[in-house]
């Protein structure tokens, strides 16, 4: 998650105060996790330093929560790449999974075991995810679909790599 | 969360079920129990045995050996008749495809296994209608299913399996024909509903994300049950309340 383009994208809809864009970023990209005022208006510093935004005049009471942002056209159109920009596949979950299916099949520990584990914590992930589903908001849902759809995908892998234990425990023991 | 004191029996069991189609063996021994009002998947990848240990779950065949029962009582040996009351009164299905009448309205296929169960016409209509409205379909009663979208005819058929009032509902891939968005919309409906009712549900499977639906997953693979999440959780528990593992370290948070 990108801080800074996320908060440029969320001034593409209106010019706002640094308060109303870290509501908004808790409320629809924090999840649980809540960004901090001063990342915000250090951000904000950066986006107009770099060009990206300009702030307004400052408003009575002054200080920089009193500034209202707006996007440049520079800032419009960096948030407009990047949310056309693919986000790079990382098989992260994968690669350590297999690093342990490796070597308990070289330590001749049980693996399959170690799967149907991690089987079982993906399939607890999953139900959870999907009573979020049937009870969350739109936003939550979106979320949480993202995150079954990638779950899904190591699960199959999980599968498919326990049916090759065998194979793949000879391959292991020939190297 | 250890809690195996106060188990009933299950609700219906499969012990050590063999079945083979000619000389080709679909289940080789294949064991799962379910309990009242569980909602169990049945997943594995295509030709493990899956649909064919739901069919003998079902009565609707007969292994070749093993022992099917269903709330204490054995099933596999009763007579055919006998097991077809059990299926009407007792059983819900929902399979992916053929299970309704193309040219009956939705309402006729609904109060269908209610007249055969000799319910009053009147009163047989005014529940399929119920169940249809319960499961949005309320303006869509006297259409004919042939003329309803796959998301639609797929209702039509949960709210026929549910208007019984069935102890067990059984569904083969009950969203294996239907684009993501309806067949989650069904399995919402599904699976809602039962819970309402403390309906026991057996789905088979082969994708995750509908198992997921379900409270427990099992896995068949080879016509074995190769995986039973309740096993998977027994066994981290038991590694992690083992001295050994305690001691050592390795795997003690893995029932954390």
């Amino acid at each position: 998650m990108s801080v800074p383009l996320t908060l440029l994208g969320l001034l593409e809809r209106e010019p706002s105060h640094g308060y109303d864009l870290k509501r908004d970023y808790d409320t629809f990209f924090g999840r649980g996790k809540q960004l901090p005022f001063g990342q915000v208006y250090a951000t904000l510093g950066r986006l107009a330093r770099d060009g990206r935004v300009v702030p307004g005049e400052a408003e009575p009471g002054d200080g920089p929560e009193r500034k209202r942002y707006a996007i440049t056209d520079v800032g419009r159109a960096e948030v407009d790449a990047w949310l056309a920009e693919p986000v790079e596949p990382e098989p992260h979950l994968q690669t350590v999974l297999f690093a342990k299916v490796t070597l308990a099949l070289m330590l001749g520990k049980p693996a399959e075991a170690y799967l149907d584990r991690q089987r079982a914590a993906h399939l607890v992930r999953m139900r959870d995810l999907t009573e979020l589903k049937r009870t969350g908001p739109l936003v939550d849902v979106m979320l949480a679909d993202h995150a079954l759809f990638h779950l899904e995908a190591d699960l199959r892998w999980i599968d498919l790599t326990s049916a090759r234990l065998a194979e793949l425990a000879e391959a292991v023991r020939q190297q | 969360m250890n809690s195996p004191a106060t188990v009933v029996g299950p609700l219906i069991e499969a012990r050590g079920i063999h079945k083979s189609f000619g000389q080709t063996p679909a289940l080789r021994g294949a064991s799962v129990a379910v309990s009242r009002g569980e909602i169990l998947a049945i997943m594995g990848p295509s030709g493990s045995g899956k649909s064919t240990l739901l069919h003998c779950l079902a009565g609707l065949f007969t292994p070749d050996s093993g022992e099917v029962w269903f709330d204490s009582r054995r099933l596999d040996t009763l007579d055919e008749a006998a097991r077809t009351r059990l299926r009407r009164t007792e059983f819900g299905f929902v399979f992916q495809f053929g299970q309704l009448v193309p040219e009956l309205t939705a309402a006729d296929n609904v109060a269908l296994p209610l007249l055969l169960n000799r319910a009053r016409r009147r009163a047989a209509y005014r529940t399929a209608d119920a169940w249809l409205d319960k499961l949005g379909l309320a303006d869509k009663g006297t259409r004919r299913t042939g003329e309803l979208s796959g998301g639609e005819a797929q209702r039509v058929a949960v709210a026929r399996a549910l208007a019984l009032n069935p102890t067990l509902i059984f569904a083969d891939e009950p969203t294996g024909s239907l684009d993501s968005l309806t067949g989650e919309k069904v399995m919402d409906l599904l699976v809602g509903l039962a819970r309402d009712e403390g309906t026991t549900v057996v789905i088979v499977t082969h994708d995750a994300r509908v198992a997921a639906y379900a409270g427990r997953a099992v896995m068949v693979r080879d016509g074995l049950v190769s995986f039973d999440e309740r096993a998977a959780e027994a066994s981290a528990a038991r590694t992690a309340a083992s001295p050994a593992a305690a001691a050592g370290g390795t795997t003690a948070k893995a029932g954390s």
